[in-house]
């Protein structure tokens, strides 16, 4: 009697916190959705036109109407907006106006390039500031205060002037890299530089601050009289304890390397999410603008879920729970 | 005896002569010298900011990083460790000398399994293979008496009790049977008959013949297993013997100090905090006895839901009734539905069923709109007392909030209010602009209690209130309850996981058990011939000083 009852509690354990967690991911995509077409309306100027190729293509009043007929733009905004939601709940990501191409293939053959650009950041970021971290709390207190000096400066380094002082230096005067993207792994490396250094001070800080509190804990000091090396100290206890903010951050830290990646995709010439998401809105290509904050958003929710995962992995406490 | 004499025991598992610690400021340890035989065991007893710890820490070459140790002779073993590298030091730590500390939730890191951390020592100092290591791991967590160790080893330190992670952190230090034991407050954070199971370990591991230095600010702690005990005072040992000597006849002041704080089988009334003049350390006159009921719980229940879903019942039928001018003590172990009791008794939760009434009137089945203006008749006093302030807030705004005051904050009246108020709880007004971080412990229960009295409570809850002072700061506080307790009629319930403490404030006994009322009745009654095996055997764990 007791175990049917055991199991379906166990079930619903698992499953409840999933259900909840697919409603939330629903919630987000909706609201995105609509926030974003509503944004997009804000942009000046008529969307006829872009479809008729941009203002200055000069087309004539009976073109724009019957493109306005067509695309539905002489509806109500109620009416576009529950159009709009129905198409995206389908799947159904629309056609550009300015490039006549389905979106959804549009945006999905540019997003590797950008996931390749984001995670190779996040990665490159993390590995700045672990070894920052570890060094700045082992050093003494010169380290402390060069490592604390150089977190505070990377993360208050803009973008645009990073990705310019970078071509500079090394494609200008040494003539080492190339300024703009090229496809090969040459170019990758400026651009994801670009977006790791910032995040790399933004993702010290908070670790090199866990870390110190790490280092004074309870089971530091048991773990140094069972005769633990600082380096053992450091890798099997410390590191992983401090880690787990930075963990949660990571996702945050991956939405707002996806924004960064507007700015370095344009600037060093590389096609990806941002390029076309500047293209778009810059044309008033509504569904262009929606199909990339949707896919972004998607992004965004997966990589929630892993950073979730990740920290799991490391802190055996909340599978337990 | 001369050193030379000493040089030559063959049984000194350490020896220390005149160490000095100091962090580059005040010298903290200013020259200690003891030594431990094999199979000996020596109580560091002392206060907090003794300097006890810092000089255990120096035993391990682990004061800190900015600490400047020295020594006339520092010897593991018969070995000079004076001024080791940190090499030499890291080869002997775990191996030559073991380490355990308070409270292992946090001493054992809470991210591995407890397996893994006592499988560490051997990793590091010994060249057995993972399957060797897993078998001695377990070996280990039977030897220390830790049931059903198999099942145990893969659990983080949060998945145990507290006494079970207090073993596996034993087990971790004595992995390599180190000749030398520092064990730092090792029962602190436990229930008094888990801390008696954890010291009966120690006793045993000192049989084994190891030589254990135990640090304790508790002298009734130490004096079960101590074969010496050493008191320490402000970075001095101020006396040092057997302990029956130094417990039985303390020749120092502060070693009198610290036996008189020891609360246990001291009847009520009598002052535990020595004072200066002898008639203050007299017991006082009983107070007038009154039968007027002041609060009463009737068949209370509470139950919470647990994470998945069953529901716990944390209070299960508790009834009891508090009479004007007395002392109701609770007391039971963690997980007895202490606290959650006293929530109830001050309406922040509702029973599930049965009541609460302050003064004959409805109290827990009062609209919190009708109870907000009785409120001030029931005041609340908090182990935490840091917790239970704003930090940015001086204590003279936290005393000012209290009494309701807050827009006449500049008026004269006010400030001595305040000085008044200080005066009762044994402050001067020298800490009305400090903030409870720069207070001490003492002093800030006595900013707690003050808060409590400002409004003219005529019932104080006191939740564990001394539970996180050293001994003989929680002498004081105890007095100074006693001393309110007289001159205001106040009527207090005293919740205490400490049975010696309940013992010597209260005139009524209600002992719990997991939510359920074991025993309840007079003090004097309960003490004597408790009725229920629970009580019994809570009451057979109590720390007493045995001669």
């Amino acid at each position: 009697m007791a175990e049917p009852v055991n199991r379906r509690r166990a079930v619903l354990r698992v499953i409840g916190p999933m259900a909840a967690r697919l409603g939330g991911a629903v919630f987000v995509l909706w609201a995105v959705a609509s926030i974003t077409f509503f944004a997009v309306r804000l942009i000046p100027g008529d969307p006829a036109q872009a479809v008729l190729g941009g203002p200055g293509s000069q087309a004539s009043p009976e073109a724009l109407a019957l493109v306005r007929n067509e695309y539905g733009f002489d509806q109500s905004v109620l009416v576009q907006y529950l159009a709009q939601l129905g198409r995206l709940a389908t799947g159904d990501l629309g056609r550009s106006y300015a490039l006549n191409q389905d979106v959804g293939p549009l945006v999905l053959g540019q997003l590797g390039g950008t996931v390749l650009l984001a995670a190779l950041a996040l990665v490159v970021a993390w590995l700045l500031a672990l070894a920052l971290a570890a060094w700045s709390t082992r050093g003494g207190l010169v380290a402390a205060r060069v490592g604390s000096g150089l977190e505070i400066v990377a993360a208050a380094l803009p973008h645009f002037w990073l990705a310019t002082s970078l071509i500079v230096v090394f494609s200008i005067w040494l003539g080492v890299l190339p300024p703009i993207s090229t496809g090969g792994a040459t170019g990758l490396v400026l651009p994801v530089l670009t977006l790791a250094v910032p995040l790399a001070g933004f993702l010290g800080q908070v670790l090199r601050e866990s870390l110190l509190t790490a280092l004074e804990s309870p089971f530091v000091l048991s773990a140094r009289a069972r005769g633990e090396s600082e380096r053992g100290v450091l890798w099997t206890h410390a590191l992983r304890h401090a880690s787990l903010p930075a963990i949660s951050l990571s996702g945050w830290a991956f939405g707002s390397l996806i924004s960064g990646a507007i700015v370095v995709e344009t600037i060093f010439a590389r096609p990806g999410l941002g390029r076309t998401l500047l293209n778009a809105v810059t044309l008033r290509d509504v569904p262009v603008v929606i199909g990339v904050v949707m896919i972004v958003a998607v992004a965004y929710i997966l990589m929630t879920l892993l950073t979730d995962a990740a920290s799991r992995l490391v802190d055996p406490r909340l599978r337990l729970a | 005896m001369s050193t030379t004499a000493r040089r030559i025991e063959p049984d000194a598992a350490l020896t220390v002569r005149n160490l000095r610690v100091d962090f580059g400021a005040d010298p903290v340890v200013r020259g200690v010298s003891f030594e431990v035989a094999r199979g000996e065991c020596l109580a560091i007893v002392g206060e907090s900011g003794s300097g006890k710890s810092v000089t255990a820490r120096s035993l391990l070459g682990l004061a800190g990083a900015n600490a400047r140790v020295s020594a006339d002779r520092l010897e593991l073993g018969g070995q000079n460790v004076l001024g080791l590298t940190d090499r030499a030091w890291r080869a002997r730590r775990g191996k030559d000398v073991g380490l355990v500390l308070q409270d292992a939730l946090v001493s054992l890191d809470p991210l591995r399994p407890i397996g893994r951390e006592i499988a560490d020592s051997l990793r590091l100092h010994t060249t057995l293979g993972a399957a060797a290591r897993a078998r001695r791991v377990l070996e280990l967590l039977d030897a220390v008496g830790l049931p059903d160790p198999a099942r145990q080893v893969q659990k983080l330190s949060g998945q145990l009790s507290g006494g079970e992670r207090q073993r596996a952190l034993i087990a971790a230090a004595i992995a390599l049977n180190p000749p030398l034991l520092i064990a730092d407050e090792p029962t602190t954070a436990l229930d008094v008959t888990v801390q008696a199971q954890i010291l009966a370990l120690l006793e045993q591991i000192t049989g084994d013949g190891t030589a254990v230095v135990l640090i304790s600010h508790d002298l009734a702690v130490v004096s079960h297993i101590a074969h010496r005990v050493a008191v320490m005072h402000d970075g001095l040992l101020v006396e040092t013997g057997s302990s029956r000597q130094v417990l039985g006849s303390p020749r120092q002041e502060q070693t009198r100090r610290m036996v008189a704080a020891i609360p246990a089988d001291k009847p009520r009334g009598t002052r535990l905090s020595l004072s200066a003049r002898a008639a203050d350390a007299a017991p006082k006159p009983a107070r007038p006895a009154t039968s007027a009921v002041v609060l009463e719980a009737i068949g209370l229940s509470k139950s919470f839901r647990r994470p998945d879903g069953t529901r716990h019942l944390a209070v299960d039928d508790v009834s009891f009734a508090l009479q004007r001018g007395t002392t109701l003590g609770i007391v039971g172990e963690s997980g007895s539905g202490k606290t959650t009791t006293a929530r109830l008794l001050l309406a922040l939760l509702p029973p599930d069923q049965g009541e609460v009434r302050v003064l004959d009137q409805p109290w827990s089945a009062a609209s919190e709109k009708a109870r907000r203006g009785r409120r001030s008749g029931v005041g609340a006093i908090y182990q935490d007392a840091l917790g239970s302030f704003d930090p940015r807030w001086s204590v003279a705004e936290i005393l000012t909030d209290a009494l309701g005051l807050r827009h006449r904050r500049r008026a004269p009246q006010t400030t001595a209010r305040l000085v008044t108020l200080l005066d009762q709880v044994g402050l001067t007004a020298a800490v009305l602009r400090r903030r409870p971080l720069e207070l001490s412990g003492g002093q800030r229960q006595r900013v707690g209690i003050a808060r409590a009295l400002a409004a003219r409570p005529e019932i104080l809850i006191c939740d564990e209130p001394v539970s996180s002072l050293d001994v003989s700061v929680q002498a004081q506080v105890l007095d100074l309850l006693d001393d309110l307790q007289r001159e205001r009629g106040l009527s207090l319930i005293f919740i205490s996981h400490d049975l010696g403490v309940v013992q010597h404030v209260s005139d009524n006994i209600v002992v719990m058990r997991a939510g359920r009322l074991v025993e309840s009745g007079p003090a004097t009654r309960v003490f004597a011939a408790p009725q229920h095996p629970y009580s019994v055997q809570l009451l057979a764990a109590i720390p007493r000083l045995s001669p």
